[in-house]
């Protein structure tokens, strides 16, 4: 018994420390199957990689000390929020963590005088405002279906948590869109080749401060990922591939809407999202009740 | 260091500036970036921010009014950069060459790596003189090393 649970630990500081490796590849999966939809041959899938080994290797030009410190702690608190999932730690310390990853994110924006860098920051603050309460309200759902805030309780339930939480599910949808920056979401930082400002949150960082940034991105991403398998945890290999089909319908969703304001950002997330998550809970409670 | 290079080479950041150019060159970049030409498959992507851009593409002669943003924009990319003119104008300031506005020709406010002749310069003769400026990027990378 011992050493099954030391195995599974020592599995899971392996992936800890790939996180970012898997998100490299998902990123430039992201951007070949965003150049196919559009009819284009699209970059290599190690295409990331060459733009952070390209990043580290610039004169770094820095306009606040302050920056490439959050920087490292928006990367560290990224891969800190993946590794207690990786671990089966609580949900809600683990939505914390990546809420202070966002604010690392946010403070370094705020702190220049660039005012392309501000509003991007200000936006960014908007977008974790219309995530965040359905993330909570993700995590109190399922709650309410194990009886427990562990991430480990969820692997004992004989059913898979979508068949409880299908709205839930559902609701993810624009929270991942939010989280991945992908249209018609991505107010706070423009993606490539539409920009509006400049590069919202982003446009201070140069050199290793980006390429920390953008590993600290896709830690993000492998993080939001899994939480997303957590639905199948029953058999993790379905689990995974929900979470690539949530990835591929993100991309699809990317291809097809324009960019939208930041108020139906907020309006969708909170209606749309928060409905769909209440509903669900009150399903499950009449269901229990007609039981009764 | 190899890595390094290539991994430059693999992926050069645009930024375009236009300082008073009739469009003709910038029509002509923005077709060479389009899915037709898919730059971006050799990486190439357009950034609107000097301080994450390797590349620097000018149109148009740089006037008395730009002069001072074109250099602005030039001391904000950091190092290793490359700057290519495009089009007539960039290269030598062309028809506009001794006009009392214009400086005549990029060279005169900043450092030029790659000429790109033409008026307007065709996408093709773009996307060969961007292959021109990765040579000359691999050369600062290489001079970096040693």
């Amino acid at each position: 018994m011992l050493e099954n649970i030391s195995l599974n630990t020592i599995f899971s500081i392996v992936l800890i420390f790939c996180a970012p490796i898997i998100g490299g590849f998902l990123m430039g999966i992201d951007r070949k199957l965003t150049a196919r939809m559009q009819s284009r041959m699209g970059p290599p899938i190690i295409q990331p990689f060459y733009d952070v080994i390209k990043l580290w290797g610039k004169e770094p030009f820095i306009s606040s000390t302050l920056q490439p410190i959050l920087a490292f702690c928006y990367f560290g608190f990224s891969l800190t929020s993946f590794a207690l999932l990786a671990l089966g730690q609580d949900l809600l310390l683990i939505i914390f963590t990546l809420g202070i990853a966002d604010s690392c994110l946010i403070i370094a924006s705020l702190n220049s005088k660039s005012p392309y860098s501000v509003l991007g920051g200000k936006r960014e603050l908007l977008s974790i405002m219309s995530y965040e309460p359905v993330l909570l309200l993700t995590a109190i759902s399922i709650y309410y279906v194990t009886g427990s805030f562990m991430v480990a309780r969820i692997f004992y339930l004989s059913y898979p948590l979508i068949s409880y939480l299908p709205l839930v599910f559902i609701a993810l949808i624009p929270v991942l869109v939010i989280d991945l920056k992908k249209s018609p979401y991505d107010v706070s930082a423009s993606g490539h080749a539409h920009q509006e400002l400049v590069r919202g949150v982003f446009t201070e960082f140069s050199g290793y401060s980006l390429a920390l940034i953008e590993l600290g991105h896709w830690t993000k991403v492998v993080m939001m990922l899994s939480l997303v398998s957590l639905f199948w945890a029953t058999n993790l290999i379905i689990g995974i591939c929900l979470a690539l089909v949530l990835f591929f319908i993100v991309l699809v969703i990317d291809n097809v809407y324009p960019r939208l304001d930041w108020k139906s950002m907020l309006k969708t997330t909170w209606s749309i999202g928060i409905i769909l998550i209440i509903a669900n809970i009150v399903g499950l409670i009449a269901r229990v009740v007609m039981h009764i | 260091m190899k890595t390094m290079t290539k991994a430059r080479l693999k992926s050069p950041w645009v930024l375009h500036f236009d300082c008073g150019s009739c469009n003709g060159c910038d029509i002509e970049i923005l077709a060479a970036l389009t899915p037709k030409f898919d730059a971006e498959r050799f990486g190439i992507v357009n950034i609107g921010d000097p301080k994450q851009a390797d590349m620097l593409l000018v149109t148009g002669p740089s006037n008395k009014r730009n002069q001072r943003v074109l250099k602005n924009l030039y001391e904000q990319m950091p190092e290793p950069k490359v700057v290519v003119a495009i089009g007539e104008c960039a290269c030598t300031g062309a028809i506009f060459h001794n006009c009392p506005n214009t400086n005549g020709g990029i060279d005169k406010i900043i450092p030029v790596d790659v000429y790109v002749p033409g008026c307007a310069a065709r996408p093709e003769q773009i996307v060969d003189g961007i292959v021109l400026a990765l040579q000359k990027l691999a050369e600062k990378s290489e001079k970096e090393a040693d």
